[in-house]
């Protein structure tokens, strides 16, 4: 068992953890916070694994934007009281059942399947390698990629348009 | 020497299943989304494992694609999000269907 076996079994548990808690907070804010400290695990396995480009991406859009947007829509929108009921039933019962039919299912497809697994060796992709070999090969894929970015700004845009222009109409009907 | 394969597709999938718990259980547009957030981010842990285990780059550039559908998901659910709010007034997703239809939105 060398130290970075300790380190993986270490951040997986860091990451399980800091998710279970997200998952089950009742205050948004500290499930979001909870969840950037799991990106901040995933960030840590991902250079662990020999992906220190995809690492730094992890933290700066994972865990810096998309992160921060959820952070800003929820002070923003400001819920008087928590909605609804906290875990009702109703949806529990189905959601433990289908969890744990898929972490049964998944397991045991890892367990047979009949091969011997082999622990890895270390490596690293260097990010000027990863980057040559992602414009190689995927440069279609990446012009795809920014057309669907320019997609969701528009999408975006209208839907935020939509909401400002609409209660316009009805002011000036109110006003007739 | 690090861990085989398959302890990594364990940790993805039991991510995986606590986002789909998240999105199923949650009674809230905005816990859902992130859920949504969880299971990409298990998919994109399972990528990074297979390539260091294939010694393929295949698999981190798949996880740059994540990121961007990621990011797309997010722009879009969030307006989408903030639009039922300030129509509704609430996050709750049975809550505003009834509100839609009552306005005949739907």
């Amino acid at each position: 068992m060398s130290i970075l076996t300790i380190i993986f079994y270490a951040i997986a548990l860091l990451i399980i953890a800091s998710t279970v808690m997200a998952v089950t907070r009742r205050n948004m804010v500290h499930a979001v916070l909870y969840l950037v400290l799991s990106f901040f695990g995933t960030a840590m396995l991902f250079y662990l694994l020999g992906a220190p480009f995809l690492a730094a991406l992890e933290i700066i859009i994972y865990a810096g934007a998309i992160m921060v947007l959820f952070l800003f829509l929820i002070m923003m929108i400001r819920l008087k009281k928590a909605p609804g009921t906290f875990f009702p039933v109703g949806q529990m019962i189905p959601a433990i059942l289908i969890g744990a039919g898929f972490l049964v299912v998944s397991s045991v497809l890892l367990k047979t399947g009949g091969r011997e697994w082999t622990s890895m060796p270390a490596a690293q992709a260097s990010p000027g390698a990863f980057g040559v070999y992602l414009f190689q090969t995927h440069w279609l894929g990446v012009e795809i990629a920014s057309m669907l970015l320019l997609v969701a700004l528009v999408g975006a845009y209208v839907l935020g348009l939509r909401v400002r222009r609409r209660p316009a109409p009805g002011a000036e009907e109110d006003a007739a | 020497m690090i861990v085989p394969l398959s302890h990594v597709l364990l940790l993805s999938s039991v991510l995986f299943t606590l986002g789909m718990f998240c999105t199923l259980a949650r009674r809230n547009l905005i816990m859902m989304l992130l859920g949504i957030e969880i299971m990409l981010n298990a998919a994109a842990v399972a990528f990074v494992g297979a390539s260091l285990h294939w010694q393929q780059m295949e698999g981190q550039a798949m996880v740059i694609f994540i990121l961007a559908i990621a990011a797309t998901e997010v722009s879009v659910g969030l307006a989408a999000i903030i639009a039922i709010y300030k129509r509704s007034g609430s996050v709750d997703p049975d809550i505003d269907a009834a509100l839609m239809e009552k306005e005949g939105l739907r």
